[in-house]
């Protein structure tokens, strides 16, 4: 009798065992999936660059700081991208958020040009950007929630006792390291100045 | 997917696919019992030798038809529910986006696409100047989403986007998988009633007229079960398409409010649904182009019918959606809510 209840104990530890496992690679790939989404959306922008420098540089012959700006942050980018996957984010967040600044940098000085803004393929690029900017955060909103997902089952017991078996590292998440983007504005109340 | 969408969207997944199945399950039981009803009341009819039909009832031919027949209408149905629901509604594949409006509609449900983690659905546009959106389609791989051209003209980007992520969320709870299945059956029941209404009008005239010449013979002692059971019959018929009807709206209110919480989920922006919803409220109503029967797959009642509007056990029955105002009012609580707040937007400074 005690080494049937031993055998069923033994078999539902097996059977966790492999559920625990399977659990873990599912989310790893997962993540490494979303990983690859923002990839892909990083490289439509890297893409999408030139075409808006040439669009714009005949008629914006004061703003070489700003254009050239842009294409270094660019070329940074796409370096620091080619190196990076799930456990060695920080670099590629990085640069990838200063060629957001210098991005955003450059539309906003498009806008004071009316004549350039008015010609239909600088609103058709504006939108083209837009939406890859929209594409980029929602893909890097999919990869945080799933790392997430991924490294809380990976510390919760007691799937932790699997994580070397299945090869799980803690996926680094997506953090926004453009200073810029983090800024809390001021806000100045005026208790002082009113009468 | 954070765990409030792990949770809930798991658990509406497994919903679905039961209610599915009971779906599948009770119209073939119930097709089968008209079917061999008919037969039934047929074998009565005939026991005293003469027939009211043309052939000799023996063997239930009636039952095996319309058993073989419901089940091939639900594997039709599976399979090109979706094309008819779409045909229904006169919608038109956006293909090759042309304007300004087609391109960021292209765009926003690329976007959608990679924060709901499914692959594009094709999309459709409805010419009706009311504001509506649905999705329909049997597989999350082969869904789509249709918008009226009054929707693309009467938001903006971001409440565009929060109105595709809740359709984006009916597709991933397999909502449209249900429901676009509901809707397609409850066309074809219509359709069969029609046809069968006809077949009885003939066939009946025809019988009636033959039997009640020799029923003065001394016909049957089966009359009155015969007539008992031909009554049942045409009420159960009659009902058929109610009750379709009146599943379709139960399985579909509280559906509305996870969508809209995967919508948030999705978006990180509450407020612009509730927005969305405050505009597709407030125009005209109704959407002429969707019938009653593909009601329940859109975002907004296009009937606008004021039993929408109220709660309760009734009004979960019969209508299609919940309150509006409720469903606003949800959002708007987690759009204030520390978690979605924008960092500091300045209060208005006193006068």
């Amino acid at each position: 009798m005690s080494t049937v209840i031993l055998l069923v104990i033994i078999a539902i530890a097996v059977l966790w065992f492999i559920s625990a496992y399977n659990g873990l690679i599912s989310l790893k790939n997962q993540t490494l999936n979303a990983w690859k989404q923002i990839d892909v959306q990083l490289k439509r922008r890297h893409d999408l660059i030139p075409n808006l420098i040439e669009t714009v540089k005949g008629a914006m012959n004061f703003e070489k700081e700003t254009l050239e700006a842009v294409i270094s942050a660019r070329n940074k980018a796409i370096t620091a991208v080619a190196g990076a996957n799930p456990q060695n984010v920080a670099g590629a967040a990085q640069a990838e958020g200063q060629l957001t600044g210098a991005l955003s940098r450059l539309l906003a000085v498009v806008e004071s040009y009316p004549d350039l803004k008015a010609t239909a393929n600088v609103g058709q690029l504006q939108e083209e950007l837009t939406s890859t900017e929209n594409k980029i955060s929602f893909a890097r909103q999919m990869y945080n929630d799933t790392a997430t997902q991924y490294n809380t089952r990976q510390q919760q017991f007691p799937t932790n006792l699997v994580t070397g078996m299945a090869q799980a590292v803690p996926a680094q998440l997506w953090e926004i390291t453009d200073e810029a983007e983090r800024a809390v504005p001021k806000v100045d109340l005026g208790f002082g100045k009113r009468s | 997917m954070s765990d409030f969408e792990g949770t809930n969207l798991f658990a509406q997944q497994e919903a679905n696919r039961r209610k599915s199945r009971w779906i599948v399950a009770a119209f073939i039981l119930f097709f089968a019992w008209l079917g061999f009803g008919a037969d039934a009341i047929l074998y009565f009819a005939s026991r005293g030798g003469r027939s009211p039909v043309p052939w000799q009832p023996g063997f239930p031919l009636i039952g095996v038809v319309l058993t073989a027949a419901a089940a091939m209408l639900i594997y039709y149905t599976r399979r090109h529910g979706a094309e008819k629901v779409l045909w229904a509604t006169g919608a038109a594949e956006l293909t090759d986006p042309r304007t300004d409006e087609e391109r960021r509609l292209a765009n926003v449900a690329d976007e959608m696409a990679i924060a709901a983690g499914v692959s594009r659905p094709r999309l459709w546009l409805v010419n009706d100047p009311d504001p509506n959106a649905f999705a329909t389609g049997d597989d999350p791989a082969k869904s789509h989403i249709a918008v009226t051209t009054g929707l693309l003209g009467t938001l903006n980007r971001d409440e565009l986007q929060a109105v595709l992520a809740h359709e984006y969320g009916h597709i991933k709870n397999l909502d449209t998988q249900l429901m676009t299945f509901l809707a397609a059956l409850v066309g074809s029941v219509l359709l069969i009633r029609e046809g069968m209404g006809r077949f009885l009008f003939y066939g009946g005239r025809l019988g009636g007229s033959r039997s009640r010449d020799r029923d003065r013979d001394g016909g049957g002692g089966a009359g009155p079960l015969v007539i008992v059971l031909l009554v049942l019959w045409v009420i159960s018929w009659i009902l058929a398409p109610i009750v379709i009807n009146v599943l379709a709206m139960w399985v579909s209110r509280k559906r509305e409010y996870l969508a809209d919480a995967m919508s948030a989920q999705f978006t990180r922006n509450p407020l612009a649904l509730a927005s969305a919803l405050e505009k597709i409220e407030s125009a005209e109503a109704p959407t002429k182009s969707i019938k009653a029967g593909t009601a329940h797959l859109c975002i907004a009642d296009p009937l606008g019918r004021p039993l929408s509007n109220r709660q309760g056990r009734l009004a979960d029955a019969f209508a299609t959606h919940p309150p509006m105002a409720l469903r606003i009012a949800r959002l708007e609580a987690m759009g204030h809510g520390s978690a979605f707040r924008d960092a500091a937007s300045p209060p208005a400074q006193p006068a």
